[in-house]
């Protein structure tokens, strides 16, 4: 691939703008019960919050305390014990509730069965978009990826949808969207509704394309293990809304310092995308630089010396406490990653991906559930092979089930058939008559059937065909080759050159085709359900940053990887994703042991 | 100051009274509306039944039909043309244009007992307002019929009997009553009654007999029976003037007939047979009347309706008296003779014109002459005046053309509702108060659908207030009629409103059905775009089905869950199961729900759908929510049998060895006192290994079939953390090690026992020699090792582990070795 840069990339919309809609929102609802009121917010709320409007804001418009509530289905139950304790106790207070980013019918019935649904006023707070950085936005709705394709509650469509129809009324409209899979295609037409419900502004677009993904098109890329910076910090230290809370192994102190993780910090908007490996190198030559510009003190005179710490010392003294904090991180990284047993799992991955000593893989699973190594790396690992090999041979799938449940319990039989469910974790049975059945009947009747008995099959069997798909678009490069990971050469390299990921190639495919044509075999075995729509022309820069939504979570790899893409073509790509995820939160929202 | 009146023929009346309007109880609503009619309410014969009559302002007939309630004291209209009847007990009758009855609504108990003695209809910014004077002597009111509120005033003092004459005033934002008794005036308001003299009132008078609030309720007029008419503002601050009538005889009706803005006061006062207009001046202006007649004020003037006629009597406003008084020189009357001068192509038109340009009035000539033509009633008086005004603009260069456009427009609109066939005699100043939108509401309201939709389209109003809004109308009325079939008015419809943009068909099928009509409904609801509107008359009409697949449909979450609540409410649980099982978006969250809200009917659920396999989940699932063992093992039981249905052997043996490990969990908590319960099979071994009870360890081993590797694994672990390395040796030594002795090896280097880490070294396979060796330190062995097996990868690892200093002689001997193997 040509190493062309495009020097010329575009500039990336504000969207700091959103974050200001959202906290004016916020204020004007506050501000309708006038006077001082105590505030409770659930737990998963805090800390995006924390991201629109501070304790000092909140204080402003006279919030007097504030309460941490947990536990999300109850929040309303308890709500109505407040309400009736303060009955009792002959207090006079004003209830509101304010949901977010909307309110479902659900909620009412549950204040009116309590009986004190005319105590309360309720309201919507429209917070759909909080901008995580200059390039990803999220929904933070971690539960979409559960409820939508496992629970099969399409609720949050519309939320999407929301968000789209906010993000083209700020930004101007789209002229081209694409997309993939059963979800994004639902948060497409609910998009297109609520634009003709709405006026149609015709601005000029700060962004033209739109790329709409479902999680379940592509299981593979989250179930391996990152490797870059950012994805490793994630896997590692578990990044929430943009920050990361660094331990005391880390900060070489005895407490632990939260830090921010965006393109603000100079440091890591450096490092987030390289992998691993390169990164300690690179922190010790910035380390070293950062002693020579220290050292240009020496030698300075009075007027020099002023103007050095006027200007340049602030900025050296920020970049060292970062530098010294990223250089702990990778230390405490390296300590983990480089010991034999990360290794020897990578190569089981890269194994997997490949195709290649399934059996050795096999072994080296069951040996990691018997070991009780990880409970979710084994579960992740069970997840790849089945994925990567249609699923498993009855034989090894009855004795991994059994020794994992052995491992860790009966209650995962319940996380078992939610993974089969999503055709994550799956027998193989009478499976392969079924493609060639289907493949014959497509062949008879025309595509618009074919899509619906493709439907009808993927509910009986969800076939991951990852090994076609792999060949197809050439996924996994040729072993053997050295792949040099300083010099990447295409998006491989967020998995040390083993393996490009699937979401990613295919929004590369469908650009440089501009759209589906010439790929009907992989949407096929995707099990269809693409779409591309030509919304309005528009010729102008905002071409060249497209949006990408990923419905059910990305990961920091991915991320990672549309970056180097977006260097390589000379766009941008802006993520929104609904949440930003990983292996770990990915399988979690899949247990089952709410013990 | 003279006043200057015309009086124009709107119609000779269409409708044939035989006694003319004699003996009728008269309603005509303003702004040229509809005239209601109550014949022969005098006579209280039980048998001959008054009739009610509606017709235009033309004459033409609405409705009619016998009066079949109690006695009607008085009738009135609503400013949105509905007829009120007030009875004389209270009751107040709502009719509609067409004499469909709508509703009532009682003034009150106490105006029930008293009686009704007379009544009021007035309007106000707040809607239409009944006030009413019972036999009580004691005033109720009601400022807005749509939101009644009644009040009850305070008591006036010293009435005996009922007042010479009242009148309803609405002042700062609140309605009054003004009362006349004898020569005393009492204002009261919903607290008080306060005496008021107007000022200046002639002390000859002893008694006021009439009085009439002006349109706009800011002028009051009262008549004494001196004869006098006082005139002056209605807050009783201000005296206009007072004339003298010479009639000493109470007249049956009085009325201002005044524009707005006019500078002069001019009220109507009418005896039988005679009209005197009375103003600033105190000459006064009369009129004969061959007819029984009724007055009925406008804002602009008064029209006059007999039983042969209708009339219109205003004063001549300033634009068309300039222009048409005799010799004037008025610039627009200039104009208008330039223009006749020039049809008749003479040079005069010229000189004419110059006159009107030397002064520079030209711009002033032509907005004279588009005012004038704006209240002229004639369409050929109006044709000129516009003609001359067009013409006239041609020597402007200047002149904004809107004023002369929007009259042109105007003017047609107005025209065509004056027709005799509508019968709406409106005023352009009344057309311009009342606005575009009204007028189309009242044409709708008339079912005059075309002529509305043709007013819209003319006036360009936006399509969604306009056309589509009249549209709508009609087809709610079409839908209502009984005589045609649902498919010839469902096509009709659709035909009608393809094209109109924002129609809501949900709205038309809503009335469909209130009027008996389901399957029309059901039909005009298909054509709803947004399935989301079709669902909660769907909901209404019980056609659940369709609602909730219009629900699925619409992809709103929401809408799907308010229909299955709903139908949860409605339906018995056994047809709900049955309705959500063909639905599945709808199951899936219903699912959702009970997974939160009711457990039990989860079960329920999947018991109907003979998921076993589910049904086994959910015990699981519920056992270990309950702390109790017995009940656990039940739940288990239970689960176990579900798997067993659903032919899941795995799941079913699987939950069986749960249950045997829950009672030996318990039965060795009983006696070792050790926490188990509740843990993996993994844990619970490893528990027992680190306290040491291996045998039962053992036991599990078997009993459970653990493989041989998951054994050694967690017995090495345990006997390692406990440093317990004797019994480890004797462990390693039972039999072979299915892991191999590696591990062993690792588990030692582990926890720091090098020493016996190496008795081990030597029981490795040579594959892990390398390892081995190198995990205990000993690069010479590692290097033996990776040597006799020649294999190049080994040694590299052994020389990456050498150090140069200590380890000269090994790295050249591997070196060497590595030299070969890679020949080879």
């Amino acid at each position: 691939m040509a190493h062309t840069e495009w020097k010329d990339a575009p500039g990336l919309p504000d969207f700091s703008l959103l974050k200001r809609l959202a906290r004016d929102q916020l204020i004007f609802l506050l501000e309708q019960l006038p006077g001082k009121k105590d505030l409770f917010i659930d737990a998963d709320l805090m800390s995006p919050l924390d991201r629109i409007a501070n304790v000092t804001i909140l204080k402003q418009h006279e919030v007097d305390k504030l309460y941490k509530v947990e536990l999300k289905p109850i929040f309303v139950l308890m709500f109505t014990d407040l309400v009736n304790a303060d009955k009792v106790a002959g207090r006079f207070r004003r209830y509101k509730i304010i949901f977010t980013p909307q309110k479902f019918y659900a909620c009412e019935t549950v204040l009116e069965e309590q009986g004190v649904y005319g105590d309360v006023t309720t309201d919507e707070w429209n917070f759909y978009i909080l901008p995580l950085d200059d390039d990803i936005l999220s929904l933070e709705l971690p539960e979409f990826f559960r409820d939508n394709f496992l629970e099969g509650d399409q609720r949050w469509v519309t939320t999407a949808g929301s968000a789209l129809r906010l993000l083209q009324s700020v930004y101007g409209s789209f002229s081209k969207v694409y997309g993939i899979g059963r979800c994004a295609k639902m948060v497409y037409e609910s998009w297109r509704e609520l634009m003709e419900d709405g006026e149609q502004r015709t601005r000029q677009p700060e962004f033209a394309k739109v790329f709409l993904v479902d999680r379940d098109v592509d299981f593979v890329t989250p179930l391996c293990s990152q490797v870059v910076y950012e994805g490793l910090v994630d896997d590692l230290f578990r990044i929430k809304c943009g920050s990361v809370e660094f331990g005391p192994d880390v900060t070489s102190s005895d407490k632990s310092i939260k830090v921010m993780l965006n393109s603000q910090d100079k440091v890591f908007s450096e490092i987030r995308n390289e992998h691993f490996s390169n990164v300690f190198g690179f922190l010790s030559q910035k380390a070293k630089n950062l002693q020579t510009a220290y050292d240009k003190r020496r030698g300075m005179d009075i007027q020099q010396m002023k103007a050095f710490v006027a200007d340049e010392l602030k900025g050296l003294k920020q970049e060292h406490r970062l530098l010294s904090l990223h250089i702990g991180a990778s230390e405490s990284m390296m300590k983990k990653k480089t010991k034999q047993d990360f290794q020897e799992l990578l190569k089981t991955e890269h194994s997997l991906l490949e195709g290649f000593e399934i059996r050795e893989c096999i072994t080296y699973i069951e040996e990691h559930i018997n070991r009780q190594v990880s409970m979710i790396d084994s579960l992740r690992l069970l997840c790849l092979l089945s994925i990567t090999e249609n699923g498993l041979l009855s034989k090894d799938y009855r004795s991994l089930k059994a020794q994992y449940l052995q491992s860790y319990g009966i209650e995962h039989l319940l996380t078992f058939a939610n993974l089969r469910q999503l055709g994550l974790l799956e027998e193989q049975q009478a499976g392969e008559t079924l493609t060639v059945m289907e493949s014959k009947v497509g062949k008879l009747v025309n595509d618009k059937t074919v899509g619906k008995l493709t439907d009808a099959f993927s509910s009986l069997a969800k076939k991951s065909n990852f090994r076609a798909l792999s060949k197809r678009l050439a996924l996994v490069p040729k072993s053997g080759e050295e792949y040099d990971l300083r010099v990447p050469r295409d998006m491989a390299y967020v998995f040390s050159g083993a393996y490009i990921p699937l979401s990613c190639k295919l929004i590369e495919q469908v650009l440089e085709r501009d759209g589906w044509t010439g790929m009907e075999e992989v949407t096929r075995m995707l099990n269809g359900q693409e779409f591309a729509v030509t919304e309005a022309r528009s010729k102008t820069d905002a071409q060249r940053i497209v949006l990408v939504m990923f419905l059910g979570g990305c990961t920091f790899s991915e991320i990672s990887a549309l970056r180097f893409l977006g260097k390589e073509r000379g766009c941008r790509f802006i993520v929104v994703t609904t949440a930003i995820t990983n292996s770990s939160r990915l399988l979690e929202a899949l247990l089952d042991n709410s013990a | 100051a003279h006043l200057d009146l015309k009086k124009i023929e709107l119609y000779e009346m269409g409708w044939n009274l035989k006694d003319g309007l004699r003996e009728c109880l008269v309603a005509a609503a303003p702004y040229g509306g509809p005239i209601a009619l109550l014949k022969g309410h005098y006579r209280r014969s039980p048998s001959a039944r008054p009739q009610l009559e509606i017709y235009s302002s033309s004459g033409l007939p609405l409705a009619s039909f016998p009066w079949k309630s109690g006695v009607v004291k008085q009738l009135g209209w609503t400013v949105s043309d509905d007829l009120l009847c007030v009875q004389e007990d209270g009751t107040v009758l709502v009719y509609d244009l067409w004499g469909g009855f709508k509703r009532h609504f009682s003034m009150g108990n106490e105006v029930s007992q008293s009686q009704v003695l007379e009544t009021k209809i007035f309007h106000s910014p707040y809607g239409t307002g009944v006030a009413i004077l019972t036999g009580a002597l004691r005033f109720t009111l009601a400022t807005n019929i749509d939101d009644i509120k009644l009040r009850r005033l305070p008591e006036v003092p010293g009435l005996q009997e009922a007042p010479s004459c009242w009148a309803v005033l609405t002042q700062d934002r609140q309605s009054k009553v003004l009362v006349a008794n004898g020569s005393q005036l009492f204002i009261l308001d919903n607290t008080a009654c306060t005496p008021v003299t107007p000022p200046g009132l002639s002390p000859q008078a002893s008694s006021i007999v009439h009085m009439c609030v002006s349109f706009s309720y800011k002028y009051l007029a009262l008549l004494t029976d001196s004869g006098h008419v006082w005139m002056g503002t209605s807050n009783l601050k201000e005296k206009l003037s007072e004339v003298d009538t010479k009639i000493k005889t109470p007249p049956k009706q009085m009325a201002w007939c005044r524009r707005p803005k006019s500078q002069q006061p001019s009220a109507v006062v009418m005896w039988d047979g005679l009209l005197i207009v009375v103003g600033e001046c105190k000459e006064t202006i009369q009129y004969h009347l061959d007819d029984d007649s009724v007055l009925v004020p406008e804002l602009d003037g008064v029209r006059i309706i007999s039983g042969t006629h209708h009339e219109l009597l205003q004063e001549v406003p300033g634009a068309c008296e300039e222009i048409f008084k005799i010799a004037s020189m008025a610039p627009g009357a200039l104009l208008l003779e330039a223009h006749k001068e020039y049809e008749k192509e003479s040079q005069k038109a010229d000189e004419y014109l110059r006159e009107i340009k030397e002064q520079s009035l030209l711009s002033e000539a032509v907005r004279q002459c588009v005012e004038a033509a704006g209240h002229e009633h004639e369409p050929e008086t109006q044709k000129t005046l516009l003609r001359a005004a067009s013409f006239g603009k041609c020597f402007l260069s200047n002149f904004p053309p809107e004023q002369f456009v929007s009259m042109c427009r105007d003017l047609r609109v107005l025209n065509a509702v004056r027709d005799y066939t509508v019968g709406i005699p409106l005023t352009h100043t009344q057309f311009k108060q009342m606005t575009v939108q009204v007028l189309i509401d009242r044409l709708v309201y008339r079912k005059l659908y075309p002529l509305a939709i043709e007013v819209c389209r003319y006036l360009k109003t936006p399509e969604y207030q306009g056309v589509s809004r009249v549209l709508k109308h009609w087809a709610c009325y079409k839908v209502q009629q009984k005589e045609e079939s649902d498919e010839v008015i469902a096509k009709a419809v659709s035909v009608k409103l393809a094209d109109a943009a924002g129609i809501s068909y949900s709205e038309i099928a809503t009335k469909a059905y209130e009027s008996g009509r389901t399957e029309l409904a059901i039909k005009l609801l298909e054509f709803e775009p947004r399935s989301g509107e079709q669902v909660p008359l769907l909901l209404k009409m019980k056609k659940s089905p369709l609602a909730l697949s219009k629900a699925i449909e619409s992809g709103d979450t929401d809408l799907v869950y308010t229909v299955v609540m709903y139908l949860k409410n409605e339906l018995n649980r056994g047809d709900f199961f049955m309705m959500l099982r063909n639905q599945p978006v709808a199951l899936s969250l219903y699912k959702q729900f009970c997974k939160h809200q009711e457990q039990d009917t989860l079960k329920d659920l999947f018991n109907q759908d003979d998921d076993h396999e589910e049904l086994g989940n959910f015990y699981v699932k519920a056992s270990y929510k309950d702390q109790r063992l017995e009940a656990r093992v039940a739940l288990l039981q239970s689960a176990v049998d579900e798997y067993y249905k659903a032919k899941n052997d795995f799941s079913a043996k699987t939950t069986e060895d749960e249950m045997r490990l829950l009672r030996f969990q318990r039965k060795l908590e009983e006696e070792k006192d050790e926490q188990l319960v509740g843990f993996s099979l993994q844990d619970t071994m490893t528990t027992l290994l680190s306290v040491g009870l291996h045998k039962h360890a053992e036991q599990l081993y078997k009993d459970f079939r653990v493989p041989d590797k998951r054994f050694w694994w967690l017995k090495l672990k345990a006997l390692a953390e406990k440093e317990d390395w004797e019994e480890l040796e004797k462990f390693g030594k039972t039999k072979k090690s299915p892991i191999g002795y590696l591990p062993f090896v690792e588990v030692c280097i582990k926890h720091h026992n090098k020493y016996e880490a190496k008795k081990y070294v030597s029981k490795v396979t040579p594959e892990q020699k390398v390892k081995a060796h190198l995990a205990v330190g000993d690069m010479e062995g590692a290097a033996e090792a990776a040597i006799e097996r020649r294999n190049e990868s080994e040694i590299s690892t052994v020389l990456s582990r050498c150090s140069a200093t200590t380890d000269h002689l090994l790295m050249e001997r591997l070196n060497r070795a590595k030299a070969t193997a890679v020949k080879k």
